[in-house]
């Protein structure tokens, strides 16, 4: 077994007539936070969509734990051990945050130790474990869309611009459950805007544009080259 | 750090009507039965509507409420839906028909075994046809509206020819167990037995849906995946299992409704099924497409402003029910309880 | 010349264009090549059935929109002239209010429900449909009194249009030149100017709009076409001629009652016959409507001599009966949706590309 959970190799999907993906290799090492960048609309999310089955890779190969899950559906990839925070947080507003989480608990009851440690992360959950998520706030809403993530090990974590829109005090609460979540040797594959977030978070990064992988390498390179980072995302991270 | 929460006061601020607001529907339902209190000049009478108009809700809801749940669920519209309430009545008749000493014996306890034996008889025969259906009519058409309509109705046209070729042309005339006849006097008010019956069963298939719905993995399954059937996949659950599960079930309890539609009637014909569309639509379109407590205020909206009118002006009493649909449509054009979909 | 009538929808196959000539001349001569009470009525049923297909396609093969209220217009249409009749007195002026009164309500309808139903979704516009179609069929076996309820009503239409009604003494290839056979010249035109006039109206700019709303409703939104405008205005279009062809079938029989023209039964032949035909393209009303009435006029009689064939044996007779007939369209209809999307026309239409 190599030393990636996850491997993306040539991978095109297509939507409608539209070529989202045309061509992706990317490689996600095991126990390590893996950056995926890139301006808006190269294909990031298509990627991680691809990933768990919502939409189908059309050529090429992905390969989990070295196994082939280009062909299996949705809920089959997920019983592998993958965990999915999607860009709109997919929570369920009809259901209370207790039922939600009871849901993201696949394999059984909640482990009542982990949860614990969520509520210490996210002491929001807590106060409102018994309230509708549909009347949680946006921050809220995505602690819970993470905490759903989180609430059971899994081998990958797929997580999708979990700062977006989100207010300061709020995102510092988001990269310490990443840190946490890291230092716990999670292998996650993240889609991230914030460059102060994923510079403090990434080991290794890639940098997509136009549907291909155009970069890849270590987190500190990117991080402190400007003129790669102008190159290859057309702005410095500085600026943000 | 997370401190409390700043949308918290908000809860203060909310006016009266916008705290009843959720509850609007039911008090639609006691509003209704006031009106009836007042427009009907004898009391007596107005418990005898009032039940029956209760316990002709009761079987749309059970009839009904499948329907609502696999469109929200799947985004499938069954038009051949009414196909199941047919085939239960005939089921559950015959078994009537087969066991005339029990049903005509004069013990309540053998009357109701019967009835059991027909009841669960026609439900397995039904939720048996719903997989079959399921898997021949509808999966074929996933996502597309205009064929669902098309091949489901179709199916609606078959089955019926086909009850037909087994049962005969001729409508079938059922008369209800020995201990299910007649009526007793409340109030002054004389009630029939069977309705309070219907009633009865009515209340416990939607106790057991809600409980189902709340408390049990699989209805919180249910429930979410009608919000966002997505995002139930990506936590790792086949959403199609759970689809084809409710759909079987929604048949079952369609055939429950034909059955005791067909003991309310007293009579069955193959288009009793395709006659009873036409409330069950109007009652999930008012009650909201998807929501299941939405059918049953529906339900119960239409089973007792039916019966009010045919009291009070029996020409009217179908178009009643139209013009109930148009009135709740002008206030909430998604239906009383709207279903949210997150995409 | 030709192409100006048909608004430039040729029939882009031998086959199709071979058919629909056929049907054209049969229609145009049925009187004459087929002699007989029971064909010329075939033919004129044909006539009609033609016109309210092609109405339903309108709607559904260009708007998308599915309708179970269709028999309902065809029934306003009807009744329009009989009441006329029946309160007017014998005359072409009755006629005349009566068709026109009937489309006018029918258009009134159809905006009303495709207001209520089309602003919210589509899908609800065929249970609305449904449930009130199927209250005013109801309603109208109730007002007897107006409208005779299940018995429907008997009345008198011009005398000109009457078998009672003589223009010349000789026969022609042994026709009588009577008023039944003005009637059903009278028909026949009706019928084919109004279908003439569908075809221009698909293929106007309002029916390609219609048909880009029917492929992606979301981008004519987004390309800046008020979707539930353009449905609601089909609807009413399509809701108007159904009426038309009902006041010509009233006209025709001179009855009108609940299982001619408001029944379920009804609406469910003109379903088979626009699928069966081909959803989208016109000509199939024709080609659907012709198979369709010419099979429950001939091929009942065959399903009965097969039933009688097979007696003896079980089950079979039932399923084969003459009366079994709607379980066999019915079985025929769902394999056309899955297999035949596009109908007969689609399948010729294509079996010429390749």
């Amino acid at each position: 077994m190599s030393d990636n959970i996850l491997s993306l190799e040539g991978v095109r999907t297509n939507i409608a007539q539209y070529h989202i993906l045309q061509g992706v290799d990317l490689n996600v090492p095991r126990g390590a936070v893996t950056m995926l960048l890139g301006r808006n609309g190269v294909g990031k999310t298509t990627t991680l969509r691809t990933i768990i089955g919502h939409w189908r890779a059309h050529e090429g190969r992905i390969l989990f734990n070295g196994e082939d899950i280009t062909k299996l559906p949705t809920p089959a990839i997920a019983r592998l051990g993958v965990g999915f925070v999607p860009e709109d947080m997919g929570i369920f507003a009809d259901l209370s945050v207790e039922e939600n989480m009871i849901l993201a608990a696949v394999s059984g009851p909640i482990d009542s130790a982990r949860l614990e440690w969520l509520f210490s992360v996210f002491p929001a959950l807590k106060t409102f474990w018994k309230s509708d998520a549909g009347t949680l706030s946006g921050g809220q809403k995505q602690m819970l869309s993470i905490a759903r993530a989180m609430i059971e090990e899994r081998k990958l974590y797929l997580i999708d611009e979990p700062t977006k829109g989100l207010a300061p005090a709020i995102i510092s609460t988001m990269a310490r459950a990443l840190r946490e979540l890291k230092e716990q040797g999670a292998s996650i594959l993240l889609v991230e805007q914030n460059f102060a977030v994923a510079k403090a978070l990434g080991d290794t990064a890639n940098v997509m544009d136009d549907g291909r992988l155009v970069w890849d390498g270590d987190m500190k390179t990117l991080a402190t080259d400007a003129d790669l980072q102008e190159r290859l995302m057309g702005l410095s991270m500085e600026t943000h | 750090m997370t401190a409390a929460p700043k949308h918290a006061p908000k809860m203060a601020q909310m006016t009266i009507a916008q705290r009843l607001s959720p509850y609007a529907p039911v008090i639609l339902v006691v509003l209704l039965m006031l009106f009836g209190l007042v427009a009907i000049p004898s009391t007596s009478s107005w418990l005898t509507l009032t039940v029956s108009g209760l316990a002709m809700g009761m079987m749309i809801f059970i009839m009904a409420s499948g329907l609502t749940l696999v469109f929200g669920l799947m985004d499938v519209i069954n038009f051949g839906h009414g196909a199941f309430v047919s085939v239960g009545a005939f089921v559950g008749v015959s078994f009537l028909l087969l066991l005339e000493n029990m049903t005509g014996a004069s013990s309540l306890a053998l009357n109701l075994t019967a009835m059991m034996v027909a009841i669960f008889g026609a439900m397995a025969a039904t939720g048996l046809m719903g997989w079959a259906f399921e898997k021949v009519i509808v999966k074929p058409v996933y996502g597309h509206h205009l064929k669902q309509i098309l091949v489901t109705m179709g199916g609606l046209i078959v089955v019926e020819q086909l009850i037909i070729v087994l049962w005969g042309p001729e409508e079938i005339y059922i008369t209800r167990p020995e201990a299910l006849k007649g009526a007793i006097t409340f109030f002054g008010a004389a009630i029939e037995k069977y309705r309070l019956v219907a009633v009865g069963i009515g209340l416990v298939v939607f106790l057991a849906m809600r409980w189902v719905l709340q408390r049990t993995k699989v209805g919180l399954i249910v429930r979410a995946g009608v919000e966002n059937g997505e995002m139930v996949e990506a936590l790792g659950y086949r959403l199609r299992l759970v689809f084809v599960g409710v759909f079987i079930a929604g048949s079952a309890l369609a055939g429950l409704g034909g059955v005791l539609w067909g003991l309310y009637q007293e009579v069955i014909t193959a288009h009793m099924g395709n006659q009873s569309m036409i409330l069950i639509f109007i009652v999930v379109i008012i009650g909201g497409l998807g929501s299941v407590e939405g059918c049953f205020i529906g339900a119960l909206l239409v089973g007792l402003l039916q019966n009010y009118v045919a009291f009070l002006e029996p020409k009217v009493a179908l178009i009643s029910n139209i013009g109930l649909m148009v009135a709740i449509l002008m206030w909430r054009p998604q239906g009383m309880i709207p279903v949210v979909k997150a995409k | 010349m030709l192409s100006t009538i048909l608004s430039g929808d040729m029939p882009r196959s031998r086959i199709l264009a071979a058919l629909l000539i056929a049907i054209l001349i049969c229609l145009a001569f049925a009187p004459f090549i087929f002699p007989g009470v029971r064909s010329v009525d075939t033919a004129a049923r044909i006539c009609i059935f033609i016109v309210l297909v092609a109405s339903y396609d309108l709607m559904l093969g260009y708007g998308g929109i599915v309708s179970f209220a269709h028999t309902m217009f065809f029934g306003l249409g009807a009744y329009g002239v009989a009441l006329a009749c029946t309160h007017m007195g014998r005359g072409f002026d009755a006629l005349l209010v009566g068709s026109i009164g009937g489309a006018a309500l029918a258009a009134v309808l159809a905006f009303l429900i495709g207001l209520f139903s089309l602003r919210v979704r589509a899908i609800f516009f065929a249970m609305i449909t449904l449930a009130v179609a199927s209250a005013v069929a109801v309603l109208v076996s109730q007002m007897s009194g107006i409208t005779g309820g299940e018995d429907g009503l008997n009345y008198k239409i011009p005398r000109e249009l009457t078998p009672a009604f003589k223009f010349a003494d000789e026969k022609i290839m042994g026709v009588r030149m009577n008023g039944k056979l003005l009637n059903y010249y009278l028909i026949f035109t009706c019928s084919l100017l109004l279908f003439l006039f569908m075809l221009r109206v698909v293929h106007s700019p309002f029916g390609r709009v219609l048909l880009a709303i029917r492929e992606n409703d979301f981008r004519a939104e987004s390309i800046g076409y008020r979707v539930v405008h353009y449905r609601v205005a089909a609807t009413c279009m399509s809701a108007a001629v159904a009426a038309l062809a009902g006041a010509l079938y009233a006209i025709w029989l001179r009855y009108v009652g609940p299982d001619t023209s408001l029944s379920m039964e009804v609406m469910i032949d003109i379903l088979l016959m626009v699928v069966i035909g081909g959803m989208g393209t016109m000509y199939g009303a024709v080609i659907g409507a012709t198979l369709f009435v010419l099979a429950q006029n001939y091929l009942q009689g065959l399903m009965g001599a097969a039933s009688e064939a097979v007696e003896g044996l079980p089950i079979l007779p039932e399923l084969l009966s003459a009366d079994r007939w709607l379980l066999w369209l019915g079985v025929l209809f769902i394999l056309s949706v899955y297999f035949f999307p596009t109908g007969i026309v689609g399948r010729l239409r294509e079996g010429k590309k390749t």
